[in-house]
């Protein structure tokens, strides 16, 4: 179970390293969300898998044995909550940034770098 | 008198409460939220000086909310670092608020500036007091919604692209950091500091080195530190100047933190080699930002680069790995904010005076404006590391350290970088203040003179406290080395 989920971190941080490191704004979002989604699993491979049964207490017993590690799965559940937010949020910063920028290539984006002036220092403000 | 559980756990909660409260307030009603932010800030600065002077009475006040005690709850922990930075943050949400008021060049009063703006507050408030490195990584994302809707509030292209680059690189840091998390709880079953400490006792050094190093490498890029600040420069000169001076001011700092919390704290025992690194990565950060500031003529830009380089200075306090160094950090961390979010704002003042933040459309503001010009001095002068201002103390603790240590080229570097600095505020001098203003410029009208008032009050607050921490910086030194004894005492 370890194995395979690490085969999947893997790939999944993999990909999303080879689309963020693209010139195409939409192919780096979803890179991004990748590597995301790369970190959620590490955290959820952290129970170990030791134990695959549901942590859920019965009835008369007050401690929990011989069952899978709560924790990680509340951690990794808040982590997926804020990394869709956090998907959601770039796909819109995402779409306005190119909607003002005519274009979704990475190196276009160069309204917020000094130009070039011609005494080799940047070139004067206009405002 | 002990404190009442209650009473922990209220003054412990309430510099992030009443920022989250004043944000839902402000949200619902828009037609008042600037005063209603503007009264957060100041109930948060009550607040923080509460909390100070609790912890300063009675020590570090632990506390968990859900009745789930620790290391299975999420603990919140008032020590005195993280009380300082409250203070600080508290302290930048009243000014940045003020100078808000004053219309230069503030940032347009949308609907949700200031939801955002006390969302971030109570983020920043959040990471300084969380005892759980979980609900730390929870505090960075919720800084990073609220810092990346701040920077694309004004929607125009630069801001936009500035935000998105901030966004990718900010993003990258807290994955590295979550993952960090997972393999953290893999080895030691533990989320609490106190609890993470105490197991850091039975791990391996090379586990930890490996730890510590992967904790670090997010923060350091939270940080701006060298070679992962490019976000930096990218982002924060497209913010409206209280925004910025918010920014510069605490979200840097808030990487710092958590790398003093790691390797000062938490991780304190890792290998010496991680301690040597960080040092080097500080010199890289002290030079390169320096460097940086000296190719622009942007008031901004330039001092966008020395936030970095200045952020050289921290870390290499850290990477000292001795109580000295550590002191110096917290003092220098308290010092850098109060200094470089007056800047900004002196900067703000300098622009609207000759219509840009170009040195080189700038001129004779020393006959025009001899008050602005103080003003730009005593940050600036403090900056730099002149006596008696605060930052002559914070260099020359770490300074010292360094040379005690025997770490010769660190304290070569930050001398160096020092006089680089001068350079560079030398220049926002004479081409702001000293020389005529150029002749084919037409004088800049800077329009009907606005109730500026709450601007110059904004900025001489700073510039006052810059003057109290040169002039007395005792009691200061005297917390910071309280901050220190409590991250060296063994839970």
């Amino acid at each position: 179970m370890s194995l395979l989920l690490a085969l999947c971190i893997g790939l999944a941080i993999g990909v999303g390293i080879h689309l963020a490191l693209s010139r195409d704004l939409l192919r780096v979002v979803i890179g991004i969300s990748l590597i995301g989604s790369g970190a959620n699993l590490t955290v959820l491979a952290a129970s170990g898998f030791r134990f695959l049964a549901p942590p859920i207490v019965p009835g008369e017993a007050t401690v929990l044995a011989a069952a899978a590690d709560p924790l990680p799965q509340a951690l990794v559940l808040t982590a997926i909550v804020i990394g869709f937010a956090l998907v959601c949020l770039s796909i819109v910063l995402m779409l306005a940034v190119r909607a003002a920028a005519a274009s979704d290539d990475i190196d276009a984006l160069r309204a917020s770098e000094p130009e070039d002036g011609s005494d080799g220092k940047p070139v004067v403000l206009k405002d | 008198m002990a404190l009442l559980d209650v009473q922990i756990h209220a003054l412990v909660a309430a510099p992030l409460l009443l920022p989250m409260m004043a944000g839902l307030l402000a949200a619902l009603l828009p037609r008042w939220a600037a005063a209603i932010s503007f009264a957060g800030a100041l109930a948060l600065a009550a607040a923080a000086a509460l909390l100070v002077a609790a912890v300063a009475l009675h020590g570090t006040l632990r506390t968990t909310f859900g009745d789930w005690p620790a290391p299975f709850g999420i603990e919140f922990v008032a020590d005195p670092l993280g009380v300082a930075m409250v203070a600080v943050t508290a302290l930048m949400a009243v000014v940045c608020l003020l100078f808000q008021r004053s219309g230069i060049d503030a940032a347009p009063e949308s609907d949700v500036l200031h939801p955002l703006l006390q969302l971030l507050l109570a983020a920043v408030c959040g990471a300084f007091l969380t005892g759980d490195i979980f609900n730390l990584y929870v505090w960075f994302e919720l800084m990073l919604v609220a810092a990346v809707g701040l920077l694309a509030l004004g929607r125009r292209r630069d801001q936009l692209e500035g935000a998105l680059k901030y966004f990718v690189l900010n993003a990258l840091g807290t994955m590295l950091f979550l993952m960090a998390i997972g393999w953290l709880y893999a080895r030691t079953g533990h989320l609490n500091f106190a609890a993470l400490e105490a197991a850091a006792g039975g791990l391996a050094a090379a586990e930890l080195g490996f730890f510590a190093a992967a904790l670090c490498l997010g923060f350091l890029l939270k940080a701006g530190a060298f070679p992962l600040f490019a976000w930096l420069p990218a982002a924060y000169h497209t913010l409206p100047a209280p925004l910025l001076a918010l920014f510069a001011g605490l979200l840097t700092k808030v990487g710092v933190y958590a790398v003093l919390r790691v390797l000062g704290d938490v991780f304190a025992t890792a290998p010496d080699v991680m301690f040597e690194v960080l040092g080097w990565v500080a010199v890289a950060t002290m030079v390169t930002g320096v460097l940086g500031a000296a190719f622009h003529w942007d008031m901004r830009r330039i001092l966008a680069f020395h936030i970095v380089s200045q952020i050289g200075y921290m870390l290499l306090g850290i990477a000292l790995d001795s109580a000295a160094g550590r002191t110096g950090t917290v003092f220098y961390i308290v010092h850098h904010i109060i200094v470089k979010a007056n800047l900004f704002l002196v900067a703000a003042l300098v622009a609207r005076e000759v219509g840009s933040y170009d040195l080189r459309r700038a001129g004779g503001l020393w006959a025009k404006r001899p008050m602005l010009a103080l003003f730009f001095a005593i940050p600036a002068l403090s900056l730099v590391g002149i006596p008696p201002l605060s930052g002559f103390w914070a260099k020359f603790i770490l300074v010292r350290e360094s040379i005690v240590l025997e770490h010769w080229t660190w304290a070569a570097a930050m001398l160096l970088v020092g006089f680089l600095t001068l350079y560079s505020m030398m220049k926002i001098w004479f081409e702001a203040f000293w020389k005529p203003l150029p002749a084919d410029l037409a004088p800049h009208d800077p329009g009907p003179r606005g109730p500026a008032f709450a601007a110059i009050a904004a900025s001489a607050l700073l510039a006052a406290l810059t003057l109290v921490l040169g002039l007395l910086p005792e009691p200061f030194l005297d917390f910071a080395a309280a901050a220190n004894a409590a991250m060296e005492a063994v839970p």
